[in-house]
């Protein structure tokens, strides 16, 4: 539960750079894995291809028995991968160059320091403990199945068959076992006659690893797999033949999957504070324009009526003026008449 | 009455949508009772089928015309658009309803969907943040609706309540679809090592946002043209004077937003250098894509704009909405762990397709109950905000007669 409060508080602490930059790029901050957590080392140049190892798995899970026994090893002649029944597989490599042989290799969770699958699940179905398991919890999960297109190993596996109750199944590094006292270590461990598995902390199984290589020149490749890749695994493997030679990917980096969708996370909350804020201002501008633009036409409008009364007074004006000048003049030209009449009428009179 | 029922119930395409619903029935029945093995072709590695690339990521991207027309009526100022905003609305609650309903079939344990909301939240996840705006916007979208409703049933204060509160709806609806139409492609960030280069790119929730606006755009244009044959006798003056406006606008938008998306595909390309991957298979592929279904439409509504071409315009937008499920399908599909052996590889089963086109059906028969009886073509008599434009009638009162007369061939009526 902290620790998913971590990877959120990573997420978000990472937004502020991440915004233009590559996914891929890692964020300041990194997660070495829980101190002390445990893992198990897997020796390439020992298995020997037995399948005991998935049997004890069988075994030790309770789940149900495979189609074909675990002593027949003609299976090993198909390519497996791990499914609801089975949490854990042995696949033959042949045809290696310089291998000399076939190749075995043991395949389940690789339980990654930040596993993709916990980061992307939207209920928290899946918790890494403190002592390295990555686990899932049937109790919230909706199987969606998010983590299985998530998971870059490919381990996630789904019970189709179930109509309404269908699991997430996958290794739990036999962490329930472990923590009830039923088990030492994993039954895959357990089981392998040739202690091509160690169990332990992964400190030490990194020294253990670097160990062999030296006290073997030659006979492994100078690369401790899980000890990088994807952040880091608690399940780390040792070979002498390319790893790619052997089903793992060498191409998945070393950048932790929490790191390649912080970025976008990030920009949840800012689009959340951006948005509103902009797209009102959008709005507030178009308002305010058409208020403008109505402003305008009303004192344009008001502009030209004013004008229009003006000339129209400034016309009745003049009109008025005129007729005013008429009238007087009529006035005193029939002032005039009436004088001059007056004065011809006493003319005639004095006659 | 009888006998013209009868007659019209056989019709062609009664008869086709009973069988699709009948087999819709059929394989939802076998479905919850043997498991998604019994009806899909998934697996351990193919855990997402076509019931995510189609009904979940193109039912998405294809709803996005609600938030787009909405905003162009709303926010940007376009009002000459108001008469699509209803109907863009009800083809995206439809939408968004249709794709909460296909996740039903999809996920293990469909009951358990709100979960991640109300039991616990896995806050690191973009599932988490597409799951919460999806859930959010569905609920924006149905208030959106709802007035339509409220105006067909005749409750006037509610619905006025609703329709005072439409820019602070609009707003929410843009903020969410921003999110969650970007997360649809954050979803792919997690898995660089199973998705190609050429589609994998820091970009993918910018280019799902820009290409759902495009795909809503089109969507809008595409809807019009299907309603205009269909419910042309719902639809008001306004609704067909403006029709030509809102095509002609939105195919303007539509190629702007297609040459920018063209443009920052590219830039993703040459950001991550994968320009060798385009001499390759899935280069071609990726050609394809891009060139017939972005640049040709882009050139298609520019043209069909400066034409005054509406045919060309309705063309370029059936090939944008092609090309939206195409890159969909690519990106989660195709380009989908490219790195396995064909035999591993995943194609749908006819199953799977049955309850797509189920679903599409569905949605159909609702939107098309919906628009026969609610004024979604039409703005309803008693609440008109439209100003009749000059020289225009008012033409309410034949309104009243379509609302209380069902459509001759709405099934169940």
């Amino acid at each position: 539960m902290k620790r998913r409060t971590f990877l959120g508080l990573l997420g978000a602490g990472g937004a502020a750079c991440v915004l233009g930059q590559s996914a891929h790029a890692a964020g300041p901050k990194e997660f070495p894995g829980y101190p002390g957590s445990f893992g198990v080392l897997f020796d390439a140049t020992r298995c020997i291809g037995c399948r005991r190892c998935e049997a004890g798995c069988n075994q030790v899970n309770g789940l149900p028995a495979p189609p074909e026994p675990f002593d027949d090893l003609s299976v090993l002649d198909r390519k497996r991968r791990t499914n609801a029944k089975t949490y854990t597989i042995v696949n033959r490599y042949d045809n290696i160059p310089g291998a000399g042989g076939p190749v075995f290799r043991k395949n389940q969770c690789q339980h990654c320091l930040e596993p993709a699958c916990a980061s992307s699940c939207f209920v928290r179905a899946f918790t890494k403990t403190p002592q390295g398991a990555v686990t899932w919890d049937g109790s919230v999960c909706v199987g969606c199945r998010y983590c299985m297109i998530a998971c870059p190993f490919d381990i996630p596996t789904f019970e189709y068959w179930e109509p309404l109750t269908p699991r997430i199944m996958k290794c739990t590094m036999c962490w329930p076992q472990i923590t009830t006292g039923k088990l030492t270590v994993p039954g895959c461990v357990g089981a392998c006659p040739v202690e091509a598995l160690v169990y332990g902390k992964r400190s030490d199984l990194l020294k253990i690893a670097r160990g062999r290589m030296a006290a073997f020149p030659g006979r492994y490749l100078d690369h401790i797999y899980g000890e990088r890749e994807m952040g880091g695994t608690n399940w780390l493997y040792i070979s002498g033949v390319p790893f790619k030679d052997i089903g793992l990917r060498e191409d998945l980096g070393t950048t932790a999957a929490p790191q390649l969708t912080s970025g976008a996370l990030a920009t949840v909350p800012i689009i959340a504070t951006a948005w509103p804020a902009l797209l009102v201002g959008i709005y507030a501008i178009h308002r305010r324009m058409d208020k403008i633009s109505h402003e305008e036409q009303v004192q344009a409008v008001t502009r030209a009526v004013a004008q229009a009364q003006e000339e129209a007074a400034a016309k009745l004006a003049k009109a008025k003026a005129d007729a005013e000048a008429d009238k007087k003049a009529a006035i005193a030209r029939e002032v005039k008449k009436a004088l001059e009449e007056a004065a011809k009428a006493q003319t005639e009179e004095d006659k | 009455m009888s006998t013209d029922t009868q007659k019209s119930w056989l019709t062609p395409f009664n008869v086709i949508v009973g069988v699709i619903l009948l087999v819709g029935g059929f394989i939802t029945i076998l479905r919850f009772t043997k498991g998604l093995a019994g009806v899909t072709n998934l697996t351990d590695n193919n855990p997402w089928g076509i019931w995510i690339s189609f009904d979940l990521l193109c039912g998405v991207a294809l709803a996005a015309g609600g938030f787009t027309t909405s905003a162009a009526c709303y926010i940007f100022g376009l009002k000459r658009f108001h008469s699509a905003v209803r109907p863009a609305i009800l083809t995206a609650f439809l939408g968004y309803s249709l794709v909460v309903f296909a996740l039903h079939y999809d996920v293990g344990r469909p009951w358990r969907l709100p979960y991640p909301f109300f039991v616990q939240s896995g806050t690191t996840s973009v599932l988490f943040e597409v799951g919460l705006c999806v859930f959010l916007y569905l609920i924006t979208l149905f208030v959106e609706w709802v007035p339509s409703a409220l105006e067909w049933l005749g409750f006037k204060k509610p619905r006025n309540v609703i329709i005072r509160m439409t820019l602070a709806l609009t707003i929410f609806g843009v903020v969410l679809s921003t999110m969650h139409q970007s997360s649809l492609g954050a979803l792919y960030l997690i898995a660089p090592s199973k998705l190609h280069p050429l589609w994998y790119s820091m970009f993918l929730p910018l280019f799902f946002f820009v290409s759902a606006i495009a795909a809503g755009l089109s969507m809008v244009i595409f809807e019009g043209t299907l309603s205009h044959h269909y419910l042309h006798d719902k639809m008001d003056k306004v609704y067909l004077s403006e029709h030509e406006g809102v095509t002609f606008g939105f195919a303007k938008g539509a190629a702007v937003v297609l040459v920018v998306y063209f443009f920052i595909k590219i830039v993703g390309i040459t950001l991550d250098n994968n320009w060798q991957y385009l001499f390759t298979g899935y280069g071609a592929w990726f050609l394809f894509e891009l060139l017939g279904f972005v640049a040709l439409p882009a050139f298609l509504y520019a043209l069909a704009v400066r034409e005054h071409n509406a045919t060309l315009v309705r063309w370029a937008a059936v090939l944008t909405v092609l090309g939206i499920i195409l890159n969909r399908f690519n990106v989660s599909l195709v380009a989908f762990n490219w790195q396995l052996p064909p035999a591993e590889r995943y194609f749908p089963s006819w199953m799977e397709i049955a309850v797509s086109v189920f679903i599409v059906t569905v949605g159909l028969l609702v939107f098309r109950f919906i628009a026969t009886r609610m004024p979604i073509f039409y703005e309803h008599p008693a609440f008109k905000e439209h100003v009749p434009h000059e020289g225009e009638e008012e033409e309410a009162p034949e309104f009243v007669e379509h609302e209380l007369k069902p459509h001759p061939q709405t099934l169940g009526h």
